[in-house]
């Protein structure tokens, strides 16, 4: 078990340090220069100069590399090029709304996506199976920002034309400020990232569920004369919710890295449209600064979910 | 030096598989003695069998004289050439003149190929006969070995078990192999299939002059077809003698237990023979037991045996080829069925239960 | 050789000049056959049928209405105060914020996300297929090196990565394609690298490798058409979702340059004036929406025609 942790742990620094070599290397070795673009079109070639002294664009290549992997180290990611802040206060400060956003529309995409799964599989090919179905093939097909503006429509825009405006169209109060406004706003957000991930979580339990009720052992157990009900939630879905667990680590880990569409359709002032606004701007060392924290995230979420799947079935930690 | 009638002599063949563990370097923990020391020969136009139960080493072996495997030490000597530590392109030549029978009639021919194509391939691989002229050779085998040549486009999943190994024994004459290693190719066909394909396999001996080395772990069926026999334990030759003498006068335990369980076709000779229950499993190759490795189970076994490991040679009175590894052969003398602790046939004391 | 000669078989009209030869039944046209038979299947093959029909004939869509998908049509195409003008006999499905026709632009919409779709998935399984089949064949320090670099591409937080990309070297048609087919090669290698593996402890892998046939011969002839049926199955989904990247590269503004349309940035356009213009919105999303459900429905006809073991993942029957 122990050398399993670790060889988790050692590969996960292993891609961690991977990931920070090549966005050092699409960012500064690349053939841009953002010093030009800091110092303005008018500037002299004097001043461009300067300004990549400064930034310490000009010193030799390793060097900046082992220069950004020790600040890295230190947790300093630089300062902005654009705003006035350090990116590390740029992404604290958008934090909690990322962090909102993800975690609310986590905990309704698992109830609903389950929920639904579970239903369709102790129903096969019932009513309920077939809307499930059909559920599951609609958000597989719909990007996250075609359900964003649908909602927009008809739950923010015909709502409000009709007199009802409990659902803002964007915008966001933190939590400290206002619990009921800050969830008032964050209603639309949380069904538009929740949507498509419910219908994948549903087809992924639904799957799981029926492939673990058609073993042996829960045979056996009905034969004993166990309740469906618990036959099905104690005994079927124990297993059947393990690549639920793992999917749902991923997810997590991914999202909390920007909600890069649903902040943008929604105007929240997230990481995700951090992101966006920086690609736009040419702000490289808060993307870079985004791009890495979210790198962090995916990888450690992996290795958490790693580890529960070794602690939850115990071939995997004799393998 | 070499003997021109001798076509294969496999000697002190030794084949380990190593375990290896470890974080990122990978270390050896511990090695599977698959096959630790194996040394025979075959001659022209003959059938050599080898027989043992699952483990023993026999599919090992079998790939080791066909260089599937590398050996780990040893010397497999075919028509006089040390063809052991051969690169692949030395050996290409090499590979029509030894040719293997599998199996598993459903995994040895791949599902997405027609037959064809299939029993093509060896002409295909070595150069041998192109377009019209290599599918009419190809139409010609599946003659031979009793198929259809009409069915040439068709798809393995389309034949029964028995006509799948025909296409597999069709795809290894192809080249008109010197010797053919027929790993089990009966053990997975009904019986009443099985005694087609082993006449279809005396049959081509007989008429492409091939030699054999027959595998399985059924001693019935390999008496059939073998001119000598060899019984394999745990990695290891204990017995090797002509047909007749190993079946008639079995010298080591272990051929003697086998042999005490083989079916035979009369139920009143079933029912009148003493079964020999050996005690325990097979050991693990991982770790054999030291001398002997039969000692274990051995129902003939002294101190002698736990120590100084057999040497295959002939034991006086027997005849110049039979040859045995055991300090304490059976003698015509011996009750073994009593000294391993179970005595009397099956179904009570000499009365039959029908 | 005592073998038969063909001369001396019995004359039978069969066997005169040649062998009669019995044709097989491929699994790939068993296959075909069953995929005939599902009706939701062969609906969503038509309908992707009319869509590229639709992609490839959009110059003489738009000769016949007289409409050009870039052209504003200030005069007849915008309201006195500017805004957009619903369907009409004119605009069939209306105009947007600059008077340009919507349903040509649509109708050209098709062309980019079609040939992103395709071409980036075609380069995507490629790619996989060729970096799966080395790992899972060659194993040893080739399989890991190449499984873990898999791995590292797909520990990539992908849309984030893509978008920084773009920023990089600038939006167009080639970075889109390129930077798609980047984050999708992997997880199809992943796939074909498990496959690969466990064909080639086939024993016919081995009677192959016992015939002489070398590396190259035994990949082409005996590993990759048992890989075909998944490959295909992946790449009839790998689509959908590589039309759902592109329209949402296009919709932040990373994607194909404006004025070309793409369903994408008609979207985004359109979160600016739904309140005005609900064509606008309905008509391209529409046309997201239809692509994708044919798509992902023929794949699962596929996945189903291939392999009927398999639960249907949108079961209609």
């Amino acid at each position: 078990m122990v050398r399993f942790i670790i060889r988790r742990l050692l590969f996960g620094v292993l891609v961690l340090w991977l990931i920070s070599v090549a966005v050092f290397v699409l960012f500064f070795v690349a053939p841009h220069d953002p010093a030009r673009g800091i110092a303005g079109r008018l500037a002299t070639p004097e001043t461009v100069a300067l300004v990549r002294h400064r930034l310490g664009l000009d010193r030799p290549v390793l060097q900046q590399y082992g220069h950004f992997l020790a600040q890295l180290a230190h947790g300093n990611l630089g300062y902005s090029y654009y705003n006035s802040e350090s990116v590390r206060s740029l992404i604290v400060s958008r934090l909690p709304v990322t962090v909102s956003l993800t975690l609310g529309a986590a905990v309704i995409w698992l109830v609903a996506g389950v929920g639904i799964g579970v239903l369709a599989a102790r129903r096969p090919r019932s009513a309920v199976d077939r809307g499930a179905t059909l559920f599951v093939l609609t958000g597989l097909s719909m990007p996250t920002f075609l359900v964003g503006l649908l909602l927009l429509y008809f739950l923010f825009f015909r709502l409000h034309l009709a007199g009802v405006n409990s659902f803002p169209g964007g915008g966001y109060v933190p939590f400290t400020e206002d619990p009921l406004l800050w969830a008032q706003h964050l209603v639309l957000p949380w069904l538009t990232v929740a949507f498509v991930s419910a219908a994948t979580y549903s087809r992924l339990t639904r799957g799981s569920l029926l492939e673990v009720l058609g073993e042996d052992y829960i045979r056996t157990a009905r034969a004993k004369g166990i309740s469906e009900r618990r036959v099905v939630y104690r005994h079927g879905l124990r297993s059947a919710l393990t690549p639920v667990v793992t999917q749902l680590g991923i997810d997590v880990g991914t999202l909390l890295g920007g909600a890069i569409v649903t902040e943008n359709v929604f105007g929240l002032p997230g990481l995700g449209q951090l992101a966006v606004q920086s690609v736009t701007t040419q702000d490289q060392p808060v993307i870079i600064g985004i791009v890495l924290l979210a790198a962090f995230l995916i990888v450690l979420a992996n290795i958490v979910v790693d580890l529960l799947y070794a602690v939850l079935d115990p071939r995997v930690r004799l393998s | 030096m070499s003997d021109p009638d001798v076509v294969l002599t496999v000697e002190n063949v030794v084949k380990h598989f190593p375990i290896r563990q470890g974080i990122v370097v990978k270390r050896e923990m511990g090695r599977v003695h698959a096959v630790d020391g194996v040394s025979f020969a075959v001659r022209r136009g003959e059938t050599l069998g080898l027989v043992g139960e699952t483990g023993c080493g026999k599919s090992t072996l079998a790939r080791c004289i066909t260089r599937l495997y590398d050996l780990t030490s040893g010397r497999v000597i075919f028509d006089g050439v040390d063809i052991s530590r051969l690169s692949r392109r030395q050996l290409h030549p090499f590979r029509r003149e030894i040719q293997m029978i599998f199996q598993d009639p459903y995994g040895s021919l791949n599902p997405r190929r027609r037959v064809g194509s299939i029993i093509g391939d060896p002409f295909a691989i070595h150069g041998i006969a192109d377009g019209s002229q290599r599918k009419r050779r190809v139409q010609e085998l599946m003659e031979v070995v009793g198929l259809n040549p009409e069915h040439y486009n068709r798809f393995p999943a389309e034949f029964s078990g028995g006509q799948r190994q025909r296409i597999g024994v069709a795809r290894a004459l192809a080249l008109r192999p010197k010797l053919v290693i027929c790993d089990e190719p009966v053990s997975a066909l009904d019986v009443s299939i099985q005694a087609q394909i082993i006449n279809l396999l005396a049959e081509l001996q007989d008429e492409f002059g091939l030699t054999y080395v027959f595998i399985a772990h059924d001693l019935s069926i390999v008496r059939h077809v073998s001119d000598r026999v060899a019984v394999m334990y745990l990695g290891k030759v204990v017995e090797i003698a002509p047909a007749r003498d190993l079946y008639d006068r079995p010298r080591h335990p272990y051929t003697a237990a086998l042999l005490s369980a083989a079916s035979v076709a009369d139920p009143d000779i079933a029912d009148r023979r003493k079964r020999i229950l050996l005690a325990g499993d097979v050991p693990s190759p991982v770790d054999p037991p030291s001398g002997c490795r039969f000692h274990p189970r051995c129902p003939k076994a002294r101190a002698r045996c736990a120590v100084e490991p057999p040497e295959l040679v002939r034991r006086p009175s027997d005849s110049p080829n039979h040859l045995t590894a055991c300090h304490f052969p059976v003698e015509a003398t011996d009750d073994l069925a009593r000294a391993a602790g179970t005595g009397g046939p099956p179904g009570g004391q000499g009365r039959s239960p029908r | 050789m005592s073998a038969v000669p063909l001369e001396a078989l019995p004359t039978e009209p069969a066997h005169v000049e040649a062998v009669r030869i019995i044709e097989g039944r491929s699994p790939l046209r068993l296959a075909w056959a069953r995929l005939r038979r599902d009706r939701v299947a062969m609906v969503s093959a038509v309908t992707i049928a009319i869509l590229v029909g639709v992609a490839l004939g959009a110059p003489v869509i738009a000769h016949l209405v007289g409409h050009d998908p870039n052209t504003q049509y200030r005069e007849t195409g915008l309201t006195p105060d500017g805004l957009p003008v619903g369907p009409s006999r004119r605009f069939l499905l209306g105009t947007d914020n600059l008077g340009r026709d919507l349903f040509i632009r649509v109708v050209y919409g098709t062309r980019i996300s079609l040939l992103v779709g395709v071409v980036s998935t075609v380069l995507a399984v490629a790619a996989g297929v060729a970096v799966g089949l080395a790992a899972g064949y060659f194993r040893g320090a080739v399989d890991t090196f190449l499984a873990r670099f898999m791995d590292v591409v797909l520990s990539f937080p992908f849309l984030l990565f893509a978008i920084a990309l773009v920023s990089i070297v600038g939006p167009s048609l080639t970075v889109s394609i390129f930077v798609i087919a980047f984050f999708s090669w992997a997880a199809v290698g992943r796939i074909v690298r498990g496959q690969t593996l466990s064909i080639r402890e086939k024993e016919y892998v081995e009677a192959a490798r016992s015939l002489g046939a070398g590396d190259l011969r035994i990949m082409f002839v005996d590993v990759l058409p048992n890989l075909m049926a998944p490959v295909i199955v992946y790449t009839t989904l790998l689509i959908p979702t590589a039309i759902v990247f592109e329209s949402t590269l296009s919709f932040l503004g990373l994607g194909v340059v404006p004025p070309t349309p793409t369903w994408g940035n008609m979207l985004s356009d359109s979160l600016q004036f739904y309140q005005v213009a609900w064509w606008y919105v309905l008509f391209p999303g529409l046309a997201l929406l239809t692509t994708t459900l044919a798509f992902n429905l023929l794949g699962d006809g596929v996945r189903d025609a291939l392999d009927p073991s398999t639960e249907r993942l949108f079961a209609a029957s």
